[in-house]
């Protein structure tokens, strides 16, 4: 097949299977679906960066993930004031040692030549360390989470609005990248795998046990969204002409006042859901399109070709001048930004932070799924893999169930063998998305939009 | 009583402390030999060994049920160690049957460890499926037989001290089986023709081919020898604690970090780094105030738990080691051969 025709062809698709959504189940069905398509887009381009312009295995997307839910509740989240009237002290004492001592433990290990001294340090800086930081931190925690712990028993945020936190996410994401990257991207690409892993299980861990910052598995709900309410809309004058002009036809059908009233009232509540998932749309689009834009023009730079040149030939980069450790450095960053800006947007989207949600397969192995099969390398292959995978994961569950009833259709409704049919069915989805990652890597190793390389 | 006190501390240790590290760290590694020695000899970080390690223990926990159906039972031993065998059998055919279908094919395009890596991803979510489908998702106890060897009550009674040890029948299976499954390892890696063979095929590959070792034997040979440590390991680990996926897939980070620590690639780095994985998840996550009591006087009894981290954090200690060995020594604690 020409290689110019696969993009639009493959998009066609993914519209064709969206819009067979949305006539057989519902219209809102396949717009929640398209919104999390986006936001896995926009993920599968972080990683893509990472590993397709970089080759770098990242296995850590789950952390960077949450780091964007994090950001969202505590920029969004308004501050608890009691907490930080009792409390706050001790947490803001207990975060200058912490900060202080690891600058100390850094200033030690590049300043001191004597092992002996340089050791001892270390060891006496870490226990005063954590002996202040317990002094500190314990007492404070406790009286945190003794506060209204129903209904908050944490710090809270700033209280700012929801969609500064895509910003600041991408900030906190870069940053946690950059410390990782230093330790880790000197050494070879198998470990970079695997302390991104480690990484990642460390910041889930942190977000489900320090209940002082993020509620922990008590979960944070109701956070503030930048697009209408529901039920604003259905009391709003506008939306409800609106929906009477749209569906005027169906309107004027009906034959008494007060089947029209219940017909419109119906129509409005409907409305009104799919009115916010577009608004969603909207904005998960163009944030979508911001990224891809941006990713292009990096991709074309000389910076870009730098990267591509630094992952298909390493010593000859190198002998060129090229930094490469430096090089993987940025990418590294940027790519792990992204993927933090789509983590505050999923949990914008959400309304609610659930840390006990986060899973290395859903959120870490699905995301490199998409880069792979939508094809490494290409930005345009990332959406259009975060749009296939996504649907697939989604789609997967009804389908699986279909197909087990299928095989016990011949059994009787008790049958045990049937009920364990049945119950196994949500197991099927990792078994397709293994087949597929495996059948794609054999047969289409490129992916379905594979990589262009511009030749000059 | 002064010795009483002391005595007792040390009892102490022995049953929170040493006792469960050992057995943890046994486990640990059994499984992080069979990672390392798949990362040896077939040159790839495998992402579906923890899953690996649920398969065979699925399989040693269908041929329990097998057995005890049957009547036939161990005696004072668990059932699970008759299954084992079989088990092993099956999982190191799946173990062949997925080289024939996935990795002999990246295998002959000599494709970069990376490749492999990802393949292995894929391996990880059709493992992840299977064991899912055939045994659920929910956690399973499979143990039978004898529980303890030392109880509590009785060590104290016996000695008439104010601590108990415990020691499980499991713990102490677990320290002996793996003393086993290691010792005839290395004889096999060291003294057969071969353990010798592969160690030629994983020290340089093409002077190997040259002196006529047949790869394909090696490769087979590597997933035996990897079922068969990845399956004891995972019944052990099962027949300590409890048999659930989520919690095998987890121990894929420990395992990684035992073997970078050890050095990887190492057979005898894998076993030291296990132990060290788990002798530090353990020691920074006990609370020492008990202990602390019994050894200090009255007037310097410590006011807080003693606890360097909450037990939340055990995969972050893992992880600490992991940078710690990473920053000051990226060889691992056994500097030998990195493949």
């Amino acid at each position: 097949m020409n290689d110019e025709l696969r993009a639009p062809i493959a998009f066609t698709i993914m519209g064709i299977l969206l819009a067979i959504v949305g006539f057989t189940q519902s219209w809102s069905v396949s717009l929640s679906v398209i919104n999390l398509c986006i936001i896995s887009s926009i993920m599968a381009i972080g990683v893509n960066l990472q590993w397709g312009y970089g080759g770098l295995f990242n296995a850590g997307v789950m952390g960077f993930t949450a780091l964007g839910g994090l950001t969202a509740v505590l920029v969004s989240h308004d501050p608890i004031y009691e907490a930080w009237d009792k409390a706050g002290v001790g947490i803001v004492i207990s975060a200058i040692i912490f900060v202080l001592s690891i600058t100390a433990l850094l200033f030690v290990f590049r300043n001191i030549e004597n092992k002996q001294i340089r050791n001892t340090l270390i060891i006496l800086i870490i226990v005063f360390g954590l002996i202040g930081i317990n002094n500190f931190y314990g007492p404070s925690i406790d009286i945190i989470e003794s506060i209204n712990p129903a209904k908050t028993g944490f710090l809270g945020g700033l209280g700012l609005p929801i969609i500064f936190s895509w910003l600041i996410a991408a900030v906190v994401a870069g940053l946690v990248a950059w410390v990782i990257g230093k330790i880790t991207l000197r050494l070879r690409s198998d470990y970079l795998a695997i302390a991104t892993l480690g990484i990642s299980e460390i910041v889930i861990a942190i977000v489900k046990h320090e209940d002082w910052l993020s509620r922990g598995v008590k979960n944070v709900s109701g956070l503030d969204r930048p697009v209408p309410y529901e039920i604003e809309l259905q009391q709003s004058e506008w939306f409800l002409n609106l929906v009477e002009i749209i569906n005027f036809s169906k309107l004027e059908a009906m034959q008494s006042l007060s089947s029209r009233q219940d017909l419109l009232n119906d129509l409005v509540i409907d409305s009104s859901g799919i009115f916010v998932k577009l608004c969603y749309a909207g904005l998960f689009f163009s944030v979508l399109l911001l990224i891809f834009y941006l990713s292009q023009l990096a991709l074309n730079s000389p910076w870009g070709r730098m990267l591509r040149a630094i992952r298909d030939n390493e010593e000859a980069a190198s002998a060129m001048g090229k930094n490469i450790f430096a090089q993987h450095l940025q990418i590294f960053i940027i790519g792990s930004a992204i993927i933090g800006i789509a983590g505050a947007m999923l949990t914008t989207l959400d309304g609610q932070f659930t840390p006990g949600s986060y899973r290395p397969l859903r959120f870490t192995f699905i995301i490199w799924l998409m880069v792979i099969i939508g094809g490494s390398g290409n930005n345009l292959g990332s959406i259009f893999g975060g749009f296939f995978i996504w649907f697939i994961w989604i789609e997967a569950e009804p389908l699986s169930i279909g197909f087990m009833n299928m095989l016990a259709g011949g059994l009787e409704y008790d049958n045990p063998l049937r009920m364990h049919l049945l119950g196994s069915a949500a197991h099927l989805r990792l078994f397709i998305m293994g087949l597929l990652l495996l059948l794609a890597l054999r047969f289409m190793p490129k992916g379905v939009i594979p990589e262009k390389i511009q030749k000059k | 009583m002064e010795n009483f006190e002391f005595i007792n501390a040390m009892v102490l240790l022995a049953n929170f402390v040493i006792v469960p590290a050992l057995s943890y760290g046994s486990q640990l590694a059994l499984a992080t030999l069979s990672l390392t020695i798949i990362y040896g000899v077939l040159r790839f970080s495998n992402f579906a060994q923890a899953d690996w390690m649920s398969f065979g223990t699925m399989a040693t926990i269908l041929f329990t049920w097998l057995f005890q159906s049957a009547g036939i039972n161990a005696g004072i031993l668990p059932t699970a160690l008759l299954a084992l065998p079989f088990a092993i059998i099956v999982t190191a055919l799946f173990c062949l049957l997925i080289d024939r279908s996935v990795y002999s094919f990246y295998r002959k395009q000599k494709s970069q460890p990376i490749v492999l890596m990802i393949v292995s991803v894929g391996v990880m979510f059709i493992l992840q499926a299977v064991v899912r489908f055939i045994i659920g998702p929910n956690d399973r106890k499979f143990f039978d037989g004898e529980k303890y060897i030392v109880h509590a009550l009785d060590f104290k009674n016996y000695f008439g001290l104010e601590e108990g040890l415990t020691i499980k029948s499991t713990q102490l299976i677990t320290v002996i089986v793996a003393l086993v499954a290691m010792i005839s390892l290395f004889y096999f890696l060291q003294k057969t023709k071969l353990g010798k063979s592969m160690r030629a095929y994983s020290n340089n590959e093409d002077l190997a081919l040259l002196s006529g070792i047949n790869p394909e034997k090696i490769v087979i040979v590597t997933w035996i020898i990897s079922s068969i440590l990845i399956t004891t390991a995972g019944v052990l680990y099962g027949l300590d604690k409890s048999f659930k996926p989520f919690t095998y897939f987890n121990l894929l980070l420990p395992m990684f970090a035992a073997a970078i620590v050890g050095g990887i690639g190492s057979p005898i780095g894998a076993v030291i780094g296990g132990y060290v994985i788990a002798f530090s998840e353990i020691t920074l996550t006990y609370a020492y105030k008990k202990f602390f009591v019994y050894l200090l006087p009255e007037s310097l009894e410590p006011s807080g738990l003693m606890q360097v981290l909450s037990t939340d954090y055990k995969f972050a200690i893992s992880f600490i080691i992991l940078v710690i060995v990473l920053i000051v020594r990226p060889t691992g604690i056994v500097r030998g051969k990195i493949i």
